[in-house]
Order: C-alpha cells, then structure tokens, then sequence
C-alpha cells in the first residue's frame, strides 16, 4: 500500500532549480535511499518531506493526507541528522523525553518509554550522561532513539553516518536497517555513499543534478544502471567503446576483436559506436569455452589483501578486474598478455543520459 | 636569552605601577579619615549613609530590570537573525553599535525632547514612568555589550540544526527558544548581564538628567562635597567590579569545554 507520495515536486532557489521533477511512491515499512554526490539535491528532497523546504511546485502526500503546506512539527516525522542535533543542555533521557513532552505524554508515560528506547539502542545505563560526554556512535544512537521515540510516521536519515569512523559506521549501519524492519517504519535515507545504500535500502533513487536517474532494488541499480552516470556512480565499472556489427544478433567489435551481447542491439546502426558497461567481478583471466573473449596487455596490480584488483589494456580501452588473492600463486606481472573472458549477459549498453 | 626575557617583564612591571599605584594611593586616601592614623571610618560613613544603601538598591534593582528587559529583546532577535535573516547581521550589529557612537547626552535630550510630559507619550510625567523610560535607555547603553555577547554564544552551538530538531520532534517557538536555545547560551547572557550590571550601576548622565535618585549621581554629589568619603566610594565601585568579573568567571565556566578539554 502507498503511503508517502512524492508528486512532481520541484525546488528552485532563484534561477537554480536544485531538485527537477521527483515523483516518488513509498510503501509503509519501506527502506528508501537517496543515493548522490553532494549539490545533485537528496538532502534538499529529504528536507521537502521534512517540512524544512517547501516545493516550488509539487505535493507531499502522508497517508492519503496532502502535507505539502504543514509546518515540520506538525508532520510526524523523525529526523536524525548528520551532526547528531543532540541539545547540549539536556541528559541522554531528557534528549529522548523531549518529543514525548512535547506531545504532553504522561511522567509515568515518558519514563517507561524512555527505557524501552534505550534498551533498544542498547544504551540503557547512559540515561544520565551528557552529549558531550559520549562517543559520536553513541550519540547517533541516541539521535535515532529520540527521533523514533514519538513514534513517527516516516523516519528520514541526513547522512546519518558520515561523521563516524568506517568501523562504528557498519555496525550502526546494521543496527538501524534492524531495528527499522523491528518497527515496520517508512524510511528515507539520505547518503552519498553507494555501499550503505545498497546495503541497507529496499530500493534506491540514485539522483544527479537535480534529476531521478534512476529508482530500483540495490540488485537492479548495480546490475542493470539505467544510465551512464548510475553505471559510473555505483560500484566500479568498465565501459568500453565499442563498435556495432550486426545488431540484431548483437555482434559488435572491440578493437577489432569480435565480441557480442546477449540482448539485440535494436535500432542501432550499423557500424555506429557504442559504449557499453562490463563489472570487474565479471571479468576472469583465461578464456572461456562459450562467452566472450578479448586479448589484451596487463598494465597495473594492485594487491589489496583479499583482492587483487588487476588493470589491463585492450587497444585504447583499459579494462579493471578483481580476483580474489590466491596464497599459492602470486599476482601476475606487469606487461603480461592475458586473455580475458566474460558472459555475453554481463555486456551492458548504457545511454549517455 | 635573558635580555629576550627582560622587555616583557619590564612591560609587565610598568604596567601594574601604571594601574596599581593610583588605586593603591586612593586607598591609602581613604583610610585617612583621622589624623596620624589609618582606619576605616570613611567606609563606615558611606555605608552607613541611608542615601548610600537607597541608591545602591535603587540601581541594582534597575540594573536588574535592564537585564531582563534586554536579554528578552537581545536573544530573540540575535536567534532570529542568525538563523533566518543572516544577511540582516552587519546591519543589526551597527544598529547594537550605535550607543557607542551617539553619546548618552543625546540620547537622553532626544528622550526628554520625545517623551516630556506635554508629548503624546509623557513617560517623564510620573516617576514611576520616568524608571520605565530609565529602563529602556540603560538597554539600549547595554546593547553594544549584550548583544555581542549573546551571538557570539550562538555562534559556538548548531543554531539552525538544533531548531530543526527540536521543531521534527513537535516544538513550537517558545519552547525551543526557551528549553534549547537560552539554556544552551546561558554562559553568554550571564556575562552580557555581568557587563551590563557594571554599566547601569555607575551610569551618570541618564539618570541625573532624568533626575533618578541613581547610584551614578549619588556618587557625583558625595564626590562634590566629601574629602575622604569619594576615595572610599571608588575603591567600593572597583570592588563591585571586581566581583562581578570574578561571577562571569565563574559562571561563565562552560560545563561541557571543562570537560571535553580533558584527554
């Protein structure tokens, strides 16, 4: 069932429309990630929902109720925010309290969900401690317990994880897409790192400039990018350039070496360039039997522990693969030839969109 | 090395002589009440004046109105300005400066010119309306100091995130204004008051041309008729201020950069 509406919302400052166009449908209890580089309009979309922007042009519909004029305390909304927002001034239970007492909950009411929020942050003996006198982690979780402890109706993230070191950013990473799927509560998280979206999201709108490149499962955004930005912006990517044989059978040739797709090329000419998509982990070393084949020159290693990430050189295009490391034989060398083999399936055109 | 050490001490030392050798002198003044011997009766006499201790709590009491009135009318619009109008900040800061430039007896002619007891709104025409009036000016004197003091404060915390999430979790104004935003620049309205505390109680010319029975002008009249008594009342003044930096000093101890410091 849908319950957040996104409808043709636009957002323009003067002469710069920063957000063009987002139409978006949420189903309650769903994981959503807006997925960008900085300026391309994620956070200022979140805030539209929030209620700290209003639309340009657009509506904002919660459960059938159009929200596009109310004001943020009257929204329902949780927010967790990338530099935490704790009020200083306030102990981690008078942090959590205060939307609670805001609501004009009961004493006796307020004390026992307090305890129950911070049992579920797993926090429960910091109750009395300040902001200042916790970890950053421990503070997010503090955060994400006083946004949920009003029970809102969708509960929007801003980065949530950015000022966090890499270890701490997991585990916490973890522990709100559970607790998110405990409370059955309509999300939407703001990042611009690919790998906690497709991590943690149900689906996810990767955007750029303003625009919706791009809305899916994290499966279909890494594996069939809609357009050339997603493909470059999601995990690493090859794209080669590619010339067209015979369309229909998906003939088409690299360098003058003949390869083909699985899917017809439909509608592209003869003899026309054409760039197409290829993941690392889908390239192996040595040819296969049935899929494609291309020979090229080894022209960078990199070992990184558990992966070796290996460039090689195809006439004037450079392809990266990944293999993992192998304890009885070392990496191969520079300026070796190799023969590279993938599955015509993992071949994808992509539009320069 | 010890030539490099030398200046600074040497500057050092003429300072103190510069700052302490008058005050040590007046004090030494005070306590010479008697003839061929030292005591305190020029202290006894003023603080056992009746007109001493009315003008004292006179001021304080007026020193107290001016804080509340001020911080209520400073903090807002500081909060508002920083968080809605930024543009509006170098516009309200020379505003804030004005006091500074415009000296307290055009102020006060433009008061008296404005608001006389033949105007349309006569403040001058009772006392207690006169104090009101008094109020609004000691604010305005203290404008320069309070206001600085309360941005700055703000400055230090999140402002706009901090309403942000206080106004996701369902506050309205008032209360975040008054449970966030004034508890968490509590340090800097105590010292803007602190300032403005030392300003109203030794302020002179509002209150004389106003004709308040003041700590300023009270000061003025023993200083006109007394040998001893003025030189007590200085070293009494200094004390006052004194005590009321060692308050900001204390009070101003921000609980949270006391401890974030520690390693």
């Amino acid at each position: 069932m849908t319950f957040l509406v996104l409808d043709g919302l636009q957002k323009i400052y003067g002469t710069h429309q920063v957000v063009q166009r987002f139409d978006l449908s949420v189903e309650r209890g769903e994981f959503i990630s807006f997925l960008g580089s900085s300026g391309c309009g994620k956070t200022t979309t979140l805030r539209m929902v929030a209620g700290f922007e209003t639309p340009t042009v657009g509506t904002i519909r919660v459960d059938g109720r159009d929200v596009t004029q109310l004001a943020p305390n009257q929204r329902k909304v949780g927010m967790v925010f990338q530099s935490y927002a704790l009020f200083p001034n306030m102990t981690v239970a008078q942090n959590v309290a205060f939307g609670l007492k805001v609501a004009g909950k009961s004493p006796a009411e307020i004390k026992t969900r307090v305890g129950e929020m911070l049992e579920l942050i797993k926090l429960p003996k910091l109750a009395d401690r300040y902001p200042y006198q916790m970890s950053g982690g421990q503070q997010q979780r503090v955060a994400l317990a006083r946004a949920i402890a009003t029970k809102p109706q969708i509960l929007l993230l801003d980065e949530p994880l950015s000022a966090l070191d890499a270890k701490i950013r997991v585990s916490l990473r973890d522990d709100i897409r559970t607790l998110q799927r405990e409370l059955g509560i309509t999300t939407i998280y703001v990042t611009h790192d690919q790998e906690e979206a497709l991590s943690m999201s149900d689906r996810i709108v990767v955007m750029s400039e303003g625009r919706m490149e791009q809305v899916g499962t994290p499966f279909e955004i890494y594996n069939r990018p809609a357009t050339r930005f997603v493909a470059s912006f999601v995990g690493h990517l090859n794209l080669l350039k590619a010339t067209v044989v015979a369309p229909s059978e998906g003939r088409i040739t690299v360098n003058g070496q003949a390869i083909r797709t699985a899917a017809a090329l439909n509608g592209v000419p003869v003899g026309a360039p054409l760039t197409l998509a290829l993941r690392p982990e889908a390239i192996r070393i040595g040819a296969s039997e049935t899929g494609n084949r291309l020979d090229g020159t080894i022209s960078d290693v990199a070992f990184l522990g558990a992966i070796v990430r290996i460039r090689v050189q195809v006439g004037d295009n450079r392809l990266s693969l990944d293999t993992f490391n192998n304890p009885g034989s070392p990496p191969p060398a520079r300026g070796e030839a190799v023969h590279l083999g993938f599955s015509p399936e993992d071949l994808h055109s992509v539009s320069d969109a | 090395m010890k030539r490099a050490r030398l200046g600074p001490w040497i500057a050092v030392i003429l300072g103190a002589i510069y700052f302490l050798v008058p005050l040590i002198a007046t004090f030494e003044f005070s306590l010479r009440v008697r003839r061929n011997q030292y005591s305190f009766d020029a202290y006894a006499n003023v603080l056992g004046d009746p007109h001493f201790q009315a003008s004292f709590l006179y001021s304080t009491l007026i020193a107290f109105a001016t804080i509340v009135v001020g911080v209520m009318l400073v903090v807002p619009t500081a909060y508002w300005v920083q968080l809605r109008l930024p543009k509006l900040r170098p516009v309200i800061e020379f505003i804030t400066l004005l006091p500074l430039v415009v000296p307290a007896i055009v102020i006060v002619f433009g008061y008296l010119r404005i608001y006389n007891s033949s105007s349309w709104l006569p403040l001058t025409g009772s006392p207690a309306s006169t104090n009101v009036l008094l109020v609004f000016g000691y604010v305005t004197l203290a404008l320069p100091y309070l206001y600085r003091s309360v941005d700055t404060g703000l400055r230090t915390i999140d402002v706009r995130t901090l309403t942000e999430a206080a106004e996701s979790l369902g506050a309205r104004w008032p209360r975040i204004l008054f449970t966030i935003i004034f508890p968490n620049v509590r340090v800097a309205i105590i010292g803007g008051a602190f300032l403005t505390f030392a300003i109203v109680i030794g302020e002179f010319t509002f209150a004389a041309l106003l004709d308040r029975p003041a700590f300023g002008p009270y000061l003025q009249l023993v200083g006109a008729n007394r040998a001893y008594e003025p030189a007590a009342l200085s070293i009494i003044a200094f004390a006052i201020t004194w005590a009321c930096m060692g308050l900001i000093q204390i009070f101003g101890r921000d609980r949270r950069t006391g401890v974030a410091a520690r390693p």
